[in-house]
């Protein structure tokens, strides 16, 4: 099946202090480890799409490093007031036409956490959708998709041309090797100017959320903590 | 005069009850803007619960009674709403952020035309404008977020507001609906669930968590048997989800649930950024590790420094006697 996969580049939300580093979002890299494995029998192509500033050229490299075939980058040097809504409609042009069977893309942005682009990009496209997706096979024509529900998980098929979204619990991305490196060096990234973006919503700065009342670590014998932190529980917590 | 719809979740007949909290807070933004509060409720048990949701202040409550909106299919459920939004015409729409509702906001809003804020922690309306705060960078910020669209849609996260009744006389409105299953596309084989799917953990009151250091069958009977002793739903880290000990649909964090109980025990966990995304919010919080560094001594109410294969029979043994 003819892949491609929307991806992002996200500030390094684990690092303690906000360093300016910038990497592929990592619910991007599992759909893209997932398209591979699914075709690396048959050698079907597993193209990407970005939009983002020139600079995201890095990321575009690390996912074609992973094994991806070609690339497109949407350039759009300021993407900071680019919403889900706008951000979808960028991509919903640039797959105009483009018949690729099955469109990936990660359940949310790991810097916003939004959520939203992979299911209204398929909604713009007209194209039966599942989210949150663990495991995906492929069946003749059909996706069969396991997503993560609210209470157990759903296994769902979908007829191609469709679109996913996908969790990182579905798997564990490679790391590329030298020669993945190498090979995307060598590969052309078509770029094109994105169109100026449609936002619908937007940030006014972002203020640390309300601290907790400072805790007590209880160290000790562990016949001692136990008793001590039921007593808490019991007069400081009212818990129990 | 127009209103607020709030989406009412149903699980096992019930609505759920952090749509019961988005109701409460849309309640308040309504009156203090003067518009009319609504609910929409879709399924064949749709009209049972019409007298619940108007006991949290439902003026209108549309229901949508096709059986199709039974199965776990997003087609059906977003024409469905669309054909409600389009009625109802509402100056919002606000729901629980729940895995079904993540799942058609996006889709929804495009064919509505309207704007969204999700997974909200707080949100408000003024003359012109919606406003939120909103959880950014796995949580370690709030976004002051906020649209000007004329419809916008808002979904909340659970533990966010507190549910409170407000009875209202209300009235159902029978919304007609059909949908031709040729446009379907797609075809629900099966829900797989597990026997720690019973209780609600979003919903939960205390929750017991198991990291890492749980690390096996042993550990983790430990862990049960907290939870029985506590009423708690089950939790896990993204740790021990991946290695099989415990069902995808307990883990909590950024790609997990989020909940906010009144206590929660997390055992053998380090306390990443991901993790604390989704439980930073529990009232207290009982962190049990052998690493005196660990993290989520930073964030925990009581912090036991031990080995939890230690520790965990004695505090079951304890709490045993304390809850008798
Ligand atoms: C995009 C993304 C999303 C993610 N989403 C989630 C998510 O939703 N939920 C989530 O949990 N993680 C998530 N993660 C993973 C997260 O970063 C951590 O890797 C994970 O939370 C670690 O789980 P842990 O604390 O159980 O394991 P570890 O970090 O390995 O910690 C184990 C802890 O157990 C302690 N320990 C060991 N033995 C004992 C013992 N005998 N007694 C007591 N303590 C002991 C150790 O001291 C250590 O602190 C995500 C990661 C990414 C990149
Ligand atoms: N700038 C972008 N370029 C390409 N794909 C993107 C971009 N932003 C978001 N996406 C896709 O949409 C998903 C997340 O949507 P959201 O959380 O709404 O931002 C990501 O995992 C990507 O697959």
């Amino acid at each position: 099946m003819k892949f491609c996969v929307c991806i992002k580049q996200v500030p390094d939300v684990q690092a303690a202090v906000q360093t300016g580093r910038m990497v592929l979002n990592a619910y991007d890299a599992s759909a893209v480890e997932e398209a591979l494995v699914l075709n690396a029998e048959n050698g079907d192509p597993v193209d990407l799409v970005l939009v983002g500033p020139s600079t995201a050229t890095e990321t575009i490299r690390k996912a074609l490093a992973m094994g991806a075939s070609d690339a497109t980058h949407l350039v759009l040097e300021n993407a900071e007031g680019a919403d889900s809504h706008a951000i979808s409609a960028l991509l919903a042009s640039h797959f105009d036409g483009h018949g690729y069977d099955v469109i990936l893309t990660g359940k949310q942005s790991q810097d916003t956490d939004a959520g939203l682009a992979g299911a209204m990009l398929a909604e713009r496209l007209g194209l039966p959708y599942a989210t949150n997706a663990v495991g995906l096979r492929v069946e003749g024509d059909s996706l069969v998709v396991t997503r993560q529900g609210d209470a157990g998980q759903e296994i769902i098929v979908l007829e191609t041309p469709c679109l996913v979204t996908c969790s990182n619990d579905m798997n564990n991305p490679r790391i590329p090797g030298l020669k993945g490196i190498m090979a995307a060096k060598r590969k052309q990234i078509a770029t094109e100017s994105a169109a100026a973006p449609s936002a619908r919503t937007a940030v006014a700065g972002t203020v640390d959320p309300p601290g907790r009342e400072p805790g007590v670590k209880l160290e000790g014998e562990p016949e001692e903590l136990v008793a001590d932190l039921i007593r808490r529980l019991n007069t400081e917590a009212g818990v129990l | 005069m127009s209103s607020i719809l709030v989406f009412c979740s149903v699980q096992d007949g019930r609505i759920k009850r952090s749509s019961l909290e988005a109701m409460t807070r849309a309640r308040d933004v309504a009156s203090g803007a003067g518009l009319g509060l609504s609910a929409v409720l879709l399924g064949s048990s749709a009209h049972d619960l019409a007298g619940e949701a108007m006991s949290y202040g439902a003026q209108h409550v549309y229901v949508v009674m096709d059986r199709v909106l039974d199965t776990h299919l997003n087609a059906p459920v977003l024409s469905a709403l669309e054909s409600v939004v389009r009625e109802a015409a509402p100056r919002m729409l606000v729901a629980a952020s729940t895995e079904s509702v993540k799942d058609i906001l996006g889709a929804l809003a495009v064919r509505c035309d309207a704007a969204v804020l999700p997974d909200v922690a707080s949100f408000a309306l003024s003359a012109d404008e919606v406003s939120c705060q909103r959880p950014v960078m796995a949580a370690k910020k709030l976004a002051n977020t906020s649209s000007t669209h004329s419809l916008v849609f808002v979904s909340v996260r659970s533990g966010s507001y507190e549910a409170k009744q407000a009875p209202a006389d209300g009235t159902v409105v029978e919304v007609a609906f059909t949908f031709d299953d040729a446009t379907l596309r797609q075809t629900l084989k099966e829900v797989v669930t597990t026997a720690g799917d019973t209780v609600d953990l979003s919903e939960a009151q205390v929750v017991v968590a198991a990291g890492r250091g749980v690390r096996d069958e042993n550990g983790r009977a430990l862990v049960q048997e907290l939870a029985e002793i506590t009423g708690a739903a089950i939790g896990a880290s993204r740790a021990v989800v991946e290695t099989g000990l415990f069902p995808a649909t307990a883990q909590i964090g950024q790609t997990g649930k989020v909940v906010s109980p009144d206590l929660y025990f997390a055992v053998g966990i380090s306390g990443a950024v991901q993790h604390t995304a989704g439980m930073a919010n529990s009232r207290i919080i009982v962190a049990i590790n052998k690493d005196p560094d660990a993290p989520i001594f930073d964030i925990a109410t009581y912090g036991l420094v031990g080995d939890c294969f230690t520790i965990l029979p004695l505090l079951n043994a304890a709490l045993r006697d304390a809850m008798n």
